[in-house]
């Protein structure tokens, strides 16, 4: 191909990730925008095949496998996976983007001859290969912590801390090495495993609420490490797509980081100021006050005003369709119903006006956490659906908590709260409930979608 | 490339990717930190780059995993978002 129709597809591309961003923001263009991405990245697949060169080409056939079976293993686990656990598939989406990126500059270092690396491009390649190792074994215990194959507590040890900083230390002085001397094997290799086994001491102390801002950040750090693989490689498409990934995904988390209350900092480094924490106090038998399906029902029944709180364990259930059909009802019977939703309810912001957008629940009924507050003391039930820390007061009344700080939805406001609950289990972020205790609350036990069907059908029959 | 153009587009590249991405609602976070996820899987084209050029064993092996890892990140996620996104299919003229 001729190399400026090759340079002007590549701006082409570049302009259509922009472009795919851009539309990605707003609700109305957002699958647009993803398609004109989609449309990008494959011409950009394509059109590397036919590179002005004038080398030889390898491995055609290879090539051309290798991908076919990305294809293979990439589609069916998009297609397939549950809404519950779609932000686990992103992570190691995630993960393996930044793994491949690690090995692409180790490769373009291998073809190298010693003598004509520059010094930029050495740093390129160590930043490469440093954090797109992090972010692949980073990403995987983000999976491992979402899929709750491992605590989703903040694993801290005794000395973490020095055991952290000692990783860090030696992965930055293998950098610094490499960046003075050319070493094909044992340094780079060095190199690798330190930044592996710093990206798993990164995210082991982060506790399981904080969980999608990394995957966030990592995200962002993966952008970062393609564009310096654009720099190794010479690649002026790769630069500017990774750094738009890097820049927007850095906005990006500290959007998610200020839904939360968090600092990013405070996130960030909460490796190195957690401190292992003594096993809180045997979890007393206190008294709860259980109610029956009929018993919610009649609440529902008689209220003016009802506001749904859903939450992570509405989407286990997968409750959405029967959450929307006793809204429906009660609006039938003049009930004034709300979705009062958390931006960080569920595992992911916006998790929940995802997943409630799946069974049609009109926009408008979705209310943000700023403007359902005010209206809580004018609410006479609160339906808390599989949801724990968003509505959690501890985030205000207990400093030293993991959430403390982080806004929650004003639900002890409200006339009555109803939770549906599997069982007493704490939430995500593992801290205790006073809200369960309270002399207003009720507690429907059960899976959310069995005990909404059994409401549903009590207030048919009144 | 000269380092300072590499430094110009890459400035350049941060105030844009700051500019679309600062006025997302929340609503819209999921999919689009998504969305940034399958395009970064653009390594392909580099990891494709880097295949068409290995002769010897490990690079060959090494940058085929490349292409693997970065087609499931790329395709893998562009579907993932569209996924999430035709749930908010129809709601475009209500808002």
């Amino acid at each position: 191909m001729n190399s400026t129709l090759y340079s002007l597809l590549g701006l082409a591309v570049a302009v259509s990730f922009i472009m795919a961003l851009k539309g990605l923001s707003a609700p109305k263009t957002a699958r647009r925008g993803n398609l004109i991405g989609a449309v990008g990245a494959t011409v950009a697949t394509v059109m590397v095949f036919f590179a002005p060169s004038k080398e030889a080409h390898h491995n055609t056939a290879l090539i051309i496998g290798a991908i076919a079976f990305g294809v293979i293993v990439g589609v069916p686990a998009a297609r397939k996976v549950q809404m519950t656990q779609m932000p686990q598939l992103v992570a190691l989406f995630n993960g393996v983007g930044g793994g491949a990126a690690a090995l692409v500059s180790i490769v373009e270092y291998l073809h190298a001859e010693g003598s004509s690396v520059g010094v930029a491009a050495k740093i390129a390649t160590v930043f490469t290969v440093v954090v797109g190792s992090i972010s692949f074994s980073g990403s995987v215990i983000t999976f491992l912590k979402l899929q709750e194959i491992m605590t989703t507590r903040p694993v801290v040890f005794p000395g973490g801390r020095f055991v952290i900083a000692a990783t860090l230390a030696g992965t930055l002085g293998t950098a610094v090495y490499l960046v003075g001397h050319y070493e094909k094997t044992t340094a780079l290799l060095v190199l690798g495993f330190l930044s592996l086994a710093f990206g798993i001491l990164f995210v082991l102390p982060v506790g399981g609420a904080d969980v999608p801002i990394v995957i966030s950040l990592l995200n962002a750090f993966t952008g970062l490490t393609v564009a310096a693989g654009g720099y190794v490689l010479d690649s002026t498409l790769l630069i500017v797509a990774g750094t738009l990934v890097g820049a927007s995904g850095t906005i990006l988390t500290r959007l998610m980081a200020a839904a939360m209350g968090r600092s990013l900092f405070g996130t960030l480094f909460g490796a190195f100021t957690a401190k292992p924490q003594a096993a809180t106090g045997a979890a007393e038998a206190r008294p709860v006050k259980s109610a029956s399906p009929d018993d919610v029902a009649i609440l529902l029944n008689y209220a003016q005003r009802v506001v749904i709180v859903p939450g992570f364990g509405l989407a286990v259930a997968q409750a959405q369709h029967t959450v929307r059909e006793l809204a429906d009802l009660l609006a039938a019977k003049g009930v004034d119903v709300a979705y009062g939703i958390h931006p960080v309810a569920g595992r992911m912001p916006g998790h929940m006006n995802v997943l409630l957008a799946e069974a049609n629940v009109p926009y408008e009924q979705l209310v943000e956490m700023d403007e359902v507050n005010p209206t809580f003391p004018q609410t006479d039930v609160v339906l808390v659906v599989g949801a724990n820390d968003v509505v959690n007061p501890a985030a205000k009344t207990t400093p030293g908590c993991p959430i403390y700080g982080m806004p929650i939805l004003d639900v002890a406001q409200a006339g009555n709260v109803i939770f549906l609950k599997r069982s007493m289990r704490p939430g995500f972020a593992g801290i205790e409930n006073e809200l369960l205790y309270d002399a207003k609350t009720s507690l429907l036990f059960g899976d959310a979608k069995e005990s909404l069907t059994k409401v549903v059908n009590a207030l048919k029959n009144l | 490339m000269d380092p300072i153009v590499v430094l110009t587009i890459f400035t350049l590249s941060i105030f844009v990717g700051f500019e679309v991405v600062s006025k997302v609602s929340t609503t819209l976070h999921t999919p689009l930190m998504s969305g940034a996820n399958a395009i970064h899987g653009i390594i392909l084209f580099g990891a494709i780059m880097v295949a068409d050029k290995s002769t010897t064993t490990l690079a060959t092996s090494l940058s085929v995993a490349a292409i693997v890892l970065a087609t499931i990140n790329m395709v893998g996620g562009f579907v993932v978002t569209d996924r999430m996104l035709e749930m908010f299919k129809g709601k475009g003229g209500k808002k």
